[in-house]
């Protein structure tokens, strides 16, 4: 696995699709391809009450990702430094191997060049000491991103406050 | 391409990296926006990070801002209508010809009609002072924004209450205990600083109440979801009162001191007892009481939501008024965790932007809507919009002859746009300014091309709130086609009128300038950062200084407007009838990728777009024969029907049926749009002229539309 961690926060995720839409005039790539999505489910019945579910789905930067393997020409490529999975524009010659190989369908077909582009974390902008696209823009700041052992979980936090604000004893239903 | 051209800003199309401040066009939010730009292109828009309660946040639709200023699917000179009106024969014109052409239609207007027969619509926002200079120079009072068909019942509410629009109440999400919304749908109908601090607020422990027939994905985060029938609503704020008042569970220092009319509100309540409302809300009266136990502990850290879309149905007047009631209840106004009001920049000591208005005479004439004068509880600063169109067609009280919609589609914002074409079809003259193909844009006698919120220099705006705040929308990159920022329209437009005085700037520097003398605040400054606050902090008046803008200065729950105009302060709630066997109550609402009809041709969120479909409940679907996922046909009584999938779920209450807006467009150069979904506003059949006469908004959800299968529809024919 890269370095990094980009973490997605379910419950502060309101489903609004910045992330999707900032990602791809990031990569300048038009309808068709989407590097990351939030795929959204519901409304489900929970204790009750109508809750969303939200799964966001950018690429996991696999230890060993089998989209690099698949790849004939060396376009697909693990970033020595970071272990992050980019494509080297130039180098693809739009086969799709890796579409077929990746387990979750991550590269994405733009049709507009003819080649795959795909989720590297903005490492443009990570290397310009900026934040990846999505995260930058978010609206509820459900994403996070870092090296992986820098990012603090917003859910530990937040169950110690629920905790903390409960009244021992109380079985009421967290939100 | 003409030889008028408009001055761009300087540096425009310059080459090398530039950081812009701005402010996104892409809803009538308008958030303030950084905007990165190389070699004259924008490659970047994220949120102004010097307003800190925004961040770099920006939602999808303003990310797509980028997707309309590269997409060619937009009006790139003035066009002339040359067939029929709707037909969509056009010629392109210059700008010169184009510009005369209106001018000797205006001119024809005041011949038939005098100045009072021009009429103008936008959307409101900052930048109104342009828009009302334009049609007062010209000599009529016949401004409007859009709230016909969005927050006028909720604005006018506020009004007969406190004394000023509900726009002035801000809300202290960060220290507020627990919120109470009725259908405001803040995580989807998105304003993003609002969606940020109410998500960061539940984070923190706020608890919240939603109330909607249903279950949005505000719902979804809710502490607690309330469906209750459609339309009930006042009957369960009268029942809340009628709770609270009991329980005594308000701040009765602030009552007694700052509001007036408890006996007149003892009175309305009497008898609308949590057991009342049962038949009417569908909600057990033991949840009501549960409730009003609950926010004990929290008053007066507790607001109930007002509202912004509230064209509803024919009591949303008095939903919103007693949601303010119960806000006074609480004694919530000017506390942290309640409202905080709006302040302007004289009350912090500073000079506030110099009005456009100004120069130029005021017009006694009435209005033609009656606002402020036959109907003293409408606002005459905003008017409400289908009273113009009534003119139109029945020319009482008076005729309008020429109509200009600035960036607004009343024909997609409005309910019934058969009726309201009826009306627009008696026109001289209607002029359409905007940056996209607009349903009413394409039944106008003239297009003229407004350059993107990218392309173009705004006036600037104020903004009043704890803190005021002045905002510039500046010039990002030079316009891709034969387009002009809307100063210099009007100021030409004006020109040919010889009102030249009005807006007598060469360049937006001149107008902005104008507008900044005396205030202290310099252009350099405002492209510094986007925004320049007018005070440090919020200060907060202190209690014994709090007085409304009211006749008594207080909060009244009895107001003489609304007697004068023959109306109750708190009238009775009229029961619903629930619609049975194939019929249902058609609600709408949009998600965070929609902006009304403007979205769905934009490439990328027309891409994102939610398909559209019908949600309807699983007790009425199956004795119908609806199936999930199978289409069915959907009639308002027009002759529009609309043919959409279902989705059978029981997050919808049994009595309506809901869809999203926004859907089905008609303009063929708009194709990504043109046909896809179905049109709400068309199902909504009758009710352009059917409003909440308190407030004046369209009964939109009064809307009663019959369902049945798709098949079965096939084998009628």
């Amino acid at each position: 696995m890269s370095d990094y961690i980009l973490r997605h926060d379910e419950a502060s995720c309101i489903g609004c699709q910045a992330c999707e839409v900032h990602c791809k005039t990031n990569k300048n790539v038009e309808a068709g391809p989407a590097p990351c999505k939030i795929i959204t489910f519901g409304p489900v019945e929970v204790g009750g009450h109508p809750r969303m579910r939200f799964v966001f789905m950018p690429c996991f930067h696999c230890e060993d990702p089998w989209c690099v393997r698949a790849c004939p020409t060396g376009a697909m490529q693990k970033r020595e430094k970071d272990g992050i999975v980019f494509v080297e524009s130039s180098l693809c010659i739009g086969c799709k191997s890796c579409i077929a190989a990746c387990p979750w369908g991550t590269p994405q077909w733009d049709p507009a060049t003819r080649k795959v582009v795909k989720c590297d974390y903005c490492m443009d902008r990570i290397d310009a000491g900026l934040q990846p696209a999505c995260v930058t823009t978010c609206v509820t700041g459900c994403l996070s991103f870092g090296v992986a052992t820098e990012v603090p979980d917003p859910r530990r936090e937040r169950y110690a406050r629920q905790l903390i604000a409960e009244p021992l004893g109380s079985d009421e239903d967290s939100p | 391409m003409s030889s008028t051209v408009a001055p761009n800003v300087s540096d425009v199309g310059g080459p090398g990296r530039r950081t812009v401040y701005s402010m996104c066009g892409m809803c009538a939010v308008r958030c303030p926006i950084e905007v990165t730009v190389e070699d004259g292109r924008v490659t970047w828009l994220q949120g102004n990070p010097h307003d800190k309660a925004l961040g770099t946040s920006l939602c999808a639709k303003g990310a797509a801002g980028l997707s309309l200023e590269f997409d060619d699917q937009r009006p790139q000179t003035p066009l002339i209508r040359t067939g029929p009106r709707g037909g969509g024969q056009w010629r392109r014109a210059s700008w010169d010809e184009a510009l005369d052409y209106i001018a000797d239609k205006l001119n024809e207007t005041i011949e038939a009609f005098g100045p009072c027969g021009i009429a103008l619509s936008d959307r409101g926002g900052p930048f109104v002072d342009l828009t009302r200079t334009f049609v007062r120079a010209l000599g009529s009072p016949n401004y409007f924004n859009h709230d016909a068909g969005c927050t006028g019942n909720a604005h006018n509410a506020a009004r007969s209450i406190y004394g000023f629009g509900h726009e002035g109440l801000i809300f202290d999400l960060k220290n507020t205990k627990h919120l109470v919304l009725y259908g405001r749908n803040v995580l989807e109908s998105l304003m993003v600083k609002e969606a940020k601090a109410f998500m960061a607020a539940l984070a923190n422990g706020m608890r919240c109440t939603y109330i909607d027939p249903r279950a949005t994905i505000t719902a979804s985060k809710a502490t607690r979801y309330w469906q209750v029938r459609p339309n009930s609503d006042y009957a369960l704020n009268l029942a809340l009162i009628h709770e609270i008042l009991k329980q005594g569970v308000y701040d009765q220092d602030f009552v007694a001191r700052f509001v007036s009319g408890m006996d007149s509100l003892r009175e309305a309540v009497q008898d609308t007892t949590p057991e009342w409302q049962e038949a009417h809300t569908g909600l057990p009266a033991d949840q009501l009481r549960g409730f009003v136990e609950e926010i004990a502990a929290d008053v007066p850290r507790v607001i109930f939501h007002p509202g912004w879309m509230s064209a509803r149905h024919k009591q949303s007047f008095y939903v919103s008024r007693t949601a303010l009631i119960l806000n006074a209840l609480m004694g919530n106004i000017e506390i942290p965790g309640g409202f905080v009001l709006g302040k302007s920049p004289e009350q912090y000591g500073r000079k506030g932007l110099n009005h456009l208005t100004d120069r130029v005479p005021e017009v006694v004439e009435p209005r033609v809507d009656g606002a402020g004068a036959d109907r003293p509880q409408w606002d005459p600063a905003i008017g409400m919009l289908h009273q113009a169109f009534a003119a139109m067609e029945t020319g009482q009280p008076y005729g309008i002859g020429a109509y200009v919609a600035y960036r607004h589609d009343p024909l997609t914002g409005l309910p019934d746009p058969e009726a309201t074409q009826r009306a627009l079809d008696k026109l001289t003259l209607l002029v359409s300014i905007d940056v996209r193909y607009s349903e009413t844009g394409w039944f106008a006698d003239v297009i003229l091309p407004e350059s993107t919120y990218l392309e173009r220099a705004n006036i600037l705006g104020q903004m009043n709130g704890p803190v005021p705040v002045f905002t510039m929308r500046d010039q990002a990159i030079a316009p891709r086609f034969d387009s002009r920022p809307a100063w210099w329209i009007f100021r030409e437009i004006l020109r040919r009128m010889g009102v030249k005085e009005a807006l007598d700037f060469e360049t937006i520097e001149e107008l902005w300038n104008y507008q900044l003398d005396g205030t202290g605040v310099t252009i350099a400054q405002l492209r510094e950062t986007g925004i320049v606050a007018l005070a440090d902090a919020p200060t907060l008046t202190p209690r014994d200084e709090l007085r409304f803008p009211t006749p008594s200065g207080r909060i009244e729950i009895d107001s003489e407007t609304l007697t004068g105009a023959g109306l109750a302060s708190l009238p009775p709630y009229q029961p619903k009838e629930p619609p049975t066997d194939d019929r249902f109550v058609l609600l709408f609402a949009k998600t965070a990728t929609l902006a009304q009809g403007q979205s769905l041709n934009n490439p990328i969120l027309h891409e994102v777009a939610p398909e559209q479909v019908l949600w309807i409940h699983p007790d009425r679907a199956r004795p119908l024969g609806i199936r999930d996922g199978e289409e069915v046909e959907v009639n308002g009584g027009g002759r529009y029907v609309g043919r959409i999938k279902a989705r059978v779920t029981p997050w919808i209450h049994p009595e309506a049926v809901f869809m999203l807006h926004g859907y089905g467009a008609t303009v063929p150069l708009a194709t990504r749009a043109r046909g896809f979904g179905v049109a709400d506003q068309r199902l909504q059949h009758g009710k352009l002229y059917d409003f909440d006469p308190a407030g004046g908004g369209c009964a939109m959800t009064e809307t009663i539309v019959q369902v049945k299968p798709a098949a079965a529809a096939g084998a009628d024919r």
